[in-house]
């Protein structure tokens, strides 16, 4: 296409862990200033590809040229002194340290090579944040403190303190709300305008027609297409080559009046906590979805883990099937018949030194165990049906699953629950992270559950996904319900408008 | 808006069974790994043993004394490797060992004979992990803290109780015990308590809910907590059964010497999580291993035998523990990193 070389030009890469090949002799090339979309369902190689690029794996087979020279990455440091950035999936800052120290970690301005001249530091984070629009960020603030998308914004402060040439993001947009992510796009915009390239990874493919220049599809560790123009190439197509079948990104039909005369199965009634959500009621019927739709920081994760008892409720109840929940007790919430599906899964989900079965069969050991001794056959046999009732992949539970991609450990996570039997779910970003093809295997089977009696409430950043799967909503802002309405008489413009005016102008 | 979908199956859906086994070899090939390594070390030692000392070290009765030595700090080792594995740890252990030891073996209990002194003992053990646990689970103590204030004043207690000097025991059901041919189903008794101690402890961690709950705490406690587990009853029981590890171990130390002194398992903690750690325990929890530790412990016994069959002090003793400590370390990162 160009005369001159790619910046970057990555081909027959090949990278095997024990037991999977996750890369099976990829090519990437990249111009400078394009946004290249990386596609590919969970567990595709995505990640895997970049952390090759990233210096982090080192490839198996294969070659990089960068700016036409071959090169070997082999570290972190050797590609950023290349000027390759990474912004990981999992965000990885150091909690304990301030944004100024995590921006500048591993490379800190120094006096005398040694003594880190802590005001410098501080000046060029500021100015740092204040180019990716977030001004407000104080540098000498621990990351611990700031929300998911702050956290970000300092992940991306940190890429851009080296002097880039390609910034690769995985998944940066799953964690951040439409105001945020037209900031990301604006960022990416200037960047390119610079020169710089991006490589951008995200689920979501409407984003990608948005910034995308070109597109690399990824399917079982192969490149199945190569720098396909992302604004024309149809979607049908794109969906096609990930999946390798047509897949409708549809809901599932919805039934006429759920759960219409029955007694709710969840009723939360005035539940309040001081400085996060004011008193509210709810309730939800067996065979009814309800959503809770806001901006990240509206209360609505914490308002999920009060309900669980995660959270003591400065007020109010919950009672589940006609009796009062023991307030701030997860045990009464789980034994009541609650599942949560956290919206931090690597955090306040999984074990990640062990096997997806223990995993899984976490929340109902005793179902397996005679006096405390487990069956573990069974308990191998419960996992595998649950795993595969949501087509997880590796379809094999003995494996650990800090191996698994993503979307499927959250998969994980719902397996879960699948297996406990729970009759209230509670799903905090389901979706998160999890590929279209598997996202409408997902809201089938949430739907399935819902039929079969269970009362979900789901909690979700995409307002198209609670739309299309709950029955009704509520909008939340600012720790408010400020309206209740069932989702047919809702559509995303209405949504927005609210979450973010909260007054119901009509 | 809402159209019907059928759930698209398709190649998720297809049994790889080529996966299966590669992954479920690779994590037995790691255990072994792990264990065969100790087990060379131990092989190694026990050549070494041979060669300088082929006439004492061989001996069955030096080899005898060998496995009876490691009872005693086994069956604390045991314990420890749960606490430990649940991202605890348990500074108190040897205090605990001598507070119990005394206490079982002071003139007024033991005029209740042979179950005085082995229910005081066990008493004691679990009354301290009790204090240990509660202030733990229920005091949000951090556990370093909490265990080292019960190593201060266990001991400060034993000394108080013998004013220091050592408490012989005149029962003659456990100086029976003690004798060097003594003998229970073909072992030596204290052996065998360490044998009976060690597959409990096996099948407790790694075939029960308690096991799993200990190493979900330590893999990560808020997920526990989120997945319904009582994570706090869980540490509470955890130093209890390190508490009642201490009690059984004082009462074989109490055989073992036919007396009780304050001056008892000292520094046991630390051979304690030494023996855990090299035998592939992670200090930051989420993974212990029972074999493992037990490895640990007859490695740590022997070079203490060989040591001193060669007459050499024991400060040189201890810098070569320590190199092992590291090396032991150092071979597990590696064997890590590489699968
Ligand atoms: N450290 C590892 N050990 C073993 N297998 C791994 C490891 N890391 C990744 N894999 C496997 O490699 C494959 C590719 O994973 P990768 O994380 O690259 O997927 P991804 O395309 O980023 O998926 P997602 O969209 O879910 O993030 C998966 O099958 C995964 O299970
Ligand atoms: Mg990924």
């Amino acid at each position: 296409m160009a005369p001159e070389p790619p910046l970057l030009s990555m081909s027959g890469i090949t990278k095997s862990f024990p037991g999977v090949r996750a890369l099976d002799g990829v090519d990437l090339d990249v111009q400078a200033g394009e946004v290249h979309c990386l596609l590919g369902q969970n567990g595709a190689g995505k990640s895997t590809l970049i952390k090759v690029l990233a210096g982090a794996h080192q490839p198996d087979t294969g070659t990089i040229h960068w700016r036409g020279e071959p090169v070997t990455l082999r570290s972190p440091i050797a590609a950023m002194r290349l000027g390759i950035a990474t912004i990981y999936q999992e965000l990885d800052l150091v909690e304990h340290l301030s944004v100024a120290e995590n921006v500048h970690l591993g490379h800190e301005p120094t006096a005398a090579g040694f003594v880190v001249r802590r005001r410098t530091a501080k000046e060029s984070t500021a100015h740092l944040l204040k180019r990716l629009g977030h001004p407000e960020i104080d540098p000498g603030r621990l990351v611990g403190e700031l929300s998911a998308a702050q956290q970000q914004i300092v992940s991306m402060a940190r890429a851009l303190s080296h002097d880039v040439r390609l910034i690769v993001m995985d998944e940066p947009s799953a964690a951040l709300d439409p105001d945020e992510v037209d900031n990301l796009f604006r960022i990416v915009g200037d960047l390119t305008a610079d020169g710089v390239a991006v490589v951008y990874i995200s689920h979501r493919l409407e984003e990608i027609r948005r910034i995308g220049d070109r597109v690399t599809v990824l399917k079982d560790g192969r490149a199945v297409a190569g720098g396909l123009p992302a604004k024309s190439t149809p979607t049908r197509d794109v969906v096609a080559l990930m999946t390798g079948r047509n897949v409708e990104y549809v809901f599932p039909e919805r039934p006429a009046a759920p759960g219409q005369g029955e007694q709710p199965l969840l009723h939360v009634r005035g539940l309040a906590r001081d400085g996060e959500f004011e008193p509210f009621d709810l309730t939800v019927r067996p065979g009814e979805i309800v959503g809770l739709a806001g901006l990240v920081g509206s209360g609505r994760s914490e308002i999920l883990e009060t309900i669980y008892g995660a959270r003591k409720p400065s007020a109010g109840q919950v009672v589940v099937a006609g009796r009062p929940l023991k307030p701030g007790s997860v045990r009464a919430a789980v034994r009541a018949g609650l599942g949560l599906a956290p919206e931090e899964r690597k955090a306040q989900a999984l074990l990640m030194l062990e096997s997806v079965t223990r995993n899984v069969s976490i929340s109902s050991m005793s179902r397996f165990a005679k006096a405390g001794w487990i069956d573990r056959g069974a308990e191998l046999g419960a996992a595998r049906a649950a795993t595969r009732e949501l087509s997880l992949r590796p379809d094999n539970p003995s494996v650990p699953i800090r191996t698994l991609s993503g979307g499927n450990q959250q998969k994980a996570v719902l397996a879960r629950w699948l297996l406990r039997g729970c009759r209230v779910l509670l799903l905090d970003e389901p979706t998160r992270g999890v590929d279209v093809g598997a996202r409408a295997e997902l809201y089938a089977v949430v739907r399935r559950l819902a039929d079969e009696g269970l009362a979900v409430l789901l909690v979700s950043s995409e307002v198209p996904e609670v739309l299309g799967l709950a029955d009704r909503v509520l909008v939340l802002r600012e720790g408010r319900v400020v309206h209740t309405a069932p989702a047919q008489e809702l559509d995303e413009h209405r949504v927005l408008d609210l979450v973010m005016e909260g007054s119901p102008a009509s | 808006m809402t159209q019907p979908v059928s759930p698209p199956r398709g190649s998720a859906d297809k049994v790889r069974p080529a996966a299966e086994a590669p992954a479920w070899r690779g994590l037995m090939a790691r255990a072994d790994v792990r264990t065969l390594s100790l087990l060379g070390v131990l092989a190694a030692l026990i050549v070494i043993g041979g060669i300088t000392k082929p006439d004492e070290f061989l001996d069955t009765r030096n080899l005898q004394l060998v496995l009876t030595q490691a009872s005693v700090i086994g069956v604390v080792t045991v314990g420890m490797t749960f606490v430990i594995t649940s991202g605890g740890i348990d500074l108190s252990v040897g205090a605990i060992v001598a507070l119990a030891s005394v206490w079982a073996t002071t003139v007024a209990t033991q005029e209740y004979g042979f179950g005085g002194i082995l229910f005081t003992s066990v008493l004691v053990g679990l009354g301290c992990g009790l204090v240990n646990g509660l202030l733990i689970a229920y005091g949000g103590m951090v556990p370093f803290i909490a265990t080292l204030a019960m190593l201060a004043s266990a001991r400060g207690l034993a000394l108080q109780i013998t004013d220091g000097r050592t408490q012989i025991v005149t029962v003659d059901g456990v100086l029976d015990l003690g004798e060097r041919d003594a003998y229970v189903l073909g072992v030596p008794p204290l052996v065998l308590v360490f044998a009976v101690v060690t597959i409990i402890g096996w099948l407790l961690l790694n075939r029960t809910t308690f096991g799993r709950r200990t190493v979900a705490v330590g893999g990560n406690a808020e997920a526990a907590r989120l997945a319904g587990i009582d994570v706090r009853r869980q540490r509470l029981y955890l130093y209890l059964l390190s508490g009642l590890c201490c009690g059984i171990a004082a009462f074989l130390l109490i055989i073992l010497s036919g007396s009780g002194q304050n001056t008892n398992g000292n520094l046991y903690e630390l051979d304690a999580i030494a023996a855990a750690i090299i035998g592939g325990t992670l200090l930051s929890g989420g993974r212990g291993t029972i074999v493992g530790s037990v490895l640990g412990v007859l490695i740590f016994t022997t070079i203490t035998n060989i040591f001193a069959l060669n007459n050499l002090q024991s400060d040189v003793q201890q810098i070569a523990k320590g190199a092992i400590i590291v090396a032991a370390v150092l071979v597990q990162r590696r064997t890590a990193s590489t699968t």
